[in-house]
């Protein structure tokens, strides 16, 4: 079924449910986001998508990425409460992450210049999930997981030990806005550097039934990896 | 008549039989005498119980003393407390050493052990009957009516108590839409924070899609300084139970869970021997008091994640993942647990249920105020004289709770301020003192309800070191998968240890403000969108402390 709504005044038909900044997309409208990918579940959790809805008279701030398109919702994609907030996102997130390019260059978009935050660290995750979320959701290998909470959160492998879970298909260095999750080769095996842990490779050398239906993925990840290293 | 209401009928006989068997019982012994064993535990009462089982024996008087260790009576400052029937006598701070006079003097020779009683600071004279302390005057015992009085282990104590003919009435005598409306029109709200109407709850998920329906009782209870729910589980968990069964009833659920914290191992152990003691009698499993009705709870202990008290991080939890929360755009009465409808509600919520039944909706509006129904269970710890676990109705002051509940504030000390609700709730100076506890006021005056917690604070409290106490507790209880609530955190703490520290800029009050409004409206779950009112309230009343520690030089504040 169909709906009809509006964003930034401009009229928009999807699906019942379509995610609001799916629709913003159809429109041409650009929204930023660190934590979604059109591949994988909605997350919700960078918070950069923000948009201001109106629904029986009330607005608020919700994330576009997972608020599901209704008849008649308004949207607001460029309000002051948006910028206000996306920019707040970014801030804390360059005080975390300052070296990641991909976050100074939004930041320069927004026009943050100077830190007002204090440095939270030097690492390159910004913990958006992504690489956990593709190794679960498409490739099932569900090799690496997010552990620990709060502040502390990270990337790592379950019980931080080495896994044999991990069939090396480099998906989660593919999908990495950050150039954070790198898999380096170290002679037959890979390790991945944000946790320095040895992933086995597949015992079977990608032999099996369940790597056969997905040998064209495989192969298509493992040029993309080669291209994107070389780009940087 | 058909044969479904044979079984019922025979099932209903049954059950009356065990009340009045039960009621028999207690009419043989002379003496009944009343321990609470929950709260107490902390201070040896199963010592006390023992001591008492030896003593009898020895005086030969085991046959007419019935010895029943009991819940929570709210006067924890007072306990281990004891009462003696037939006379009642309430005694406090007993110890093992106690009981041999205890059975002489009262058991035998039916006089009070005098230096054992409550005692009026004012007066200077003995209380002999609980009911005749000052801290209970002004509470309206409801929903923790039976912590003190019945054993929580004995499904026959409960039932002899009344337990479970709010069931048999929902079940026989209401239509599950009947059931919905009357709870609806009670005005019952949910006691575990959110405050929301508990009836609306119920019809939405009734009328959600799906042939499989869950529903959920909420007592991951993690507040510092919060056992209103901790009382109810270990105290009176049939009323959760029964509670519970009425509402899937209601809703057309037919599987149950209990999302207990595992700290608390000993309501996890009367839960379970309850759910044992309900299954064995009929009121739980296939055909429940042989009407067609099927329904099963299981215990889940949380393993000590104050975030998975959050719905959505419950029910994640539930199924196995990662305690984190989901959005919420799509109600949890629509797609909750493994995406199917579910209704969640704290246990306290639970627990009023069987009264509302009972009692009539009509009788459970007329307590309260205009928005908030019915009674409160609060945890009042701190710098009062009585902290303890109250109940009181909606509309009560909190000058009332505070000075003539919980008996002012400890000699020598003034009173500060308030916090209410937890880490999600505020504080409040003494110029709310005069409010009224009721879910709007408290969420107007910044702060809120939450699942009851009070916190009391004397002017020794620096509220800037409060504020970091609290946000340092966050910090390690956030999930840490939105941006907002896990850097925000971590922010706000260096600018509030700044400010502590005599370290501050200028400008930093006004980010810190900045970032507690913006963690408010961006975070993604209940937890972080309440995580700043610890500092937005405190610099809503306090904020000439927060300036006078950016102020002082390093090493010269209060808090340091």
């Amino acid at each position: 079924m169909k709906q009809t709504l509006l964003i930034d005044g401009k009229m928009v038909r999807v699906e019942k449910g379509a995610a609001v900044i799916d629709a913003a997309r159809k429109l041409g409208i650009s929204i930023p986001t660190l934590c979604h990918h059109e591949a994988l579940k909605p997350y919700g959790a960078c918070r950069l998508c923000v948009v201001e809805v109106t629904k029986g008279g009330r607005t608020r701030l919700v994330t576009s990425c997972n608020y599901p398109s209704e008849e008649g919702l308004e949207v607001r994609t460029d309000t002051p409460a948006v910028r206000r907030s996306r920019r707040l996102t970014l801030e804390i997130l360059i005080a975390r992450c300052p070296d990641v390019p991909a976050l100074q260059e939004m930041g320069r978009r927004m026009g943050i210049s100077a830190a007002r935050f204090r440095l939270q660290g030097s690492g390159q995750c910004i913990l958006c999930g992504l690489c956990v979320r593709a190794c679960d959701e498409l490739v099932g290998a569900q090799a690496i997981a997010l552990g620990e909470r709060g502040i502390e959160k990270k990337v790592a492998t379950p019980f931080n030990s080495p896994t044999t879970a991990c069939i090396g298909c480099g998906s989660c260095t593919y999908i990495c806005p950050t150039g954070c999750i790198e898999m380096m080769p170290e002679g037959t095996e890979m390790v991945l550097r944000t946790t320095g842990h040895t992933l086995e490779k597949c015992m079977n050398n990608y032999q099996c039934a369940s790597c056969d239906v997905n040998n064209t993925f495989v192969h298509e990840m493992k040029k993309a990896i080669a291209d994107f290293r070389r780009e940087r | 008549m058909t044969n479904k209401s044979a079984k019922e009928i025979q099932a209903r006989i049954r059950l009356d039989a065990v009340r009045d068997a039960a009621g028999k019982r207690k009419a043989k012994y002379r003496h009944i005498v009343r321990v609470c064993n929950t709260g107490c535990r902390s201070r040896r009462s199963s010592m006390i119980v023992d001591a008492l089982h030896d003593a009898v024996l020895a005086r030969g008087i085991e046959k007419e003393v019935l010895i029943q260790p009991t819940g929570c009576h709210g006067f924890c400052e007072f306990g281990p407390v004891m009462v003696v029937e037939p006379q009642g006598f309430f005694y406090g701070k007993v110890t093992a050493a106690d009981v041999p006079e205890i059975v002489s003097e009262t058991l035998i020779d039916g006089n009070p052990v005098k230096r054992l009683l409550w005692t009026d600071p004012d007066s200077g004279r003995e209380v002999l009957l609980e009911r005749d302390i000052p801290f209970y005057h002004r509470q309206q015992k409801l929903v923790s009516r039976k912590c003190g009085s019945i054993d929580p282990t004995s499904i026959e104590d409960y039932l002899a108590e009344g337990g479970y003919r709010a069931l048999e009435k929902a079940l026989f005598e209401m239509r599950p839409q009947e059931v919905i409306e009357q709870v609806e029109s009670s005005g019952l709200r949910g006691r575990g924070g959110g405050g929301f109407p508990v009836g609306r709850k119920w019809r939405s998920c009734r009328q959600a899609e799906g042939l499989v329906k869950y529903v959920i009782a909420n007592g991951d209870e993690g507040d510092p300084g919060a056992f209103m729910d901790r009382c109810l589980m270990e105290g009176d968990p049939h009323s959760i139970l029964e509670g519970m069964i009425i509402g899937a009833y209601a809703i057309g659920a037919h599987e149950g869970f209990l999302y207990v914290r595992d700290e608390y191992p000993l309501a996890v152990e009367h839960l379970s021997i309850a759910i044992g003691q309900a299954e064995q009698h009929g009121l739980l499993g296939e055909e429940i008091l042989g009407s067609q009705f099927n329904f099963t709870v299981s215990i889940n202990r949380g393993a000590g994640a104050f975030v998975c008290g959050e719905s959505t991080a419950l029910m994640n939890s539930l199924e196995g993942k990662m305690g984190e929360p989901r959005a919420k755009y799509i109600h949890t009465v629509e797609s909750g647990l493994w995406g199917r409808p579910s209704n969640l509600n704290n246990v306290e919520t639970w627990a009023n249920v069987p009264l509302i039944i009972n009692e009539g909706p009509q009788w459970f509006r007329d307590i309260g105020t205009n928005g908030s129904k019915g009674t409160k269970i609060f945890s009042v710890v701190g710098k009062v004289n009585n902290p303890g676990l109250v109940e009181v109705p909606m509309g009560t002051t909190l000058r009332e709770i505070i000075f003539d509940i919980g008996g002012g504030i400890t000699p020598g000390s003034q009173f500060k301020a308030v916090q209410t609700g937890g880490p999600s709730g505020g504080c409040l100076p003494a110029s709310r003192l005069d409010m009224s506890v009721d879910f709007d006021l408290l969420s107007d005056a910044g702060s809120m309800m939450g699942s009851g917690g009070m916190i009391v604070m004397d002017e020794r409290t620096c509220m800037v070191d409060l504020a970091r106490y609290y946000i340092g507790f966050l910090i390690s209880e956030s999930c840490g998968k939105c941006v907002p609530c896990r850097e925000g955190l971590a922010q706000m703490n260096e600018i509030l240890t700044g400010i502590c520290k005599g370290q501050a800029h200028e400008q930093d009050i006004d980010t810190l403000q900045e970032l507690a409004l913006f963690m408010r409206d961006a975070s993604l779950c209940g937890l972080g969108q309440t995580a700043p009112n610890p500092v937005l309230s405190t610099l809503r009343y306090f904020r000439s402390e927060y300036e006078a520690c950016a102020s002082a030089s390093v090493g010269r504040t209060r808090c340091g």
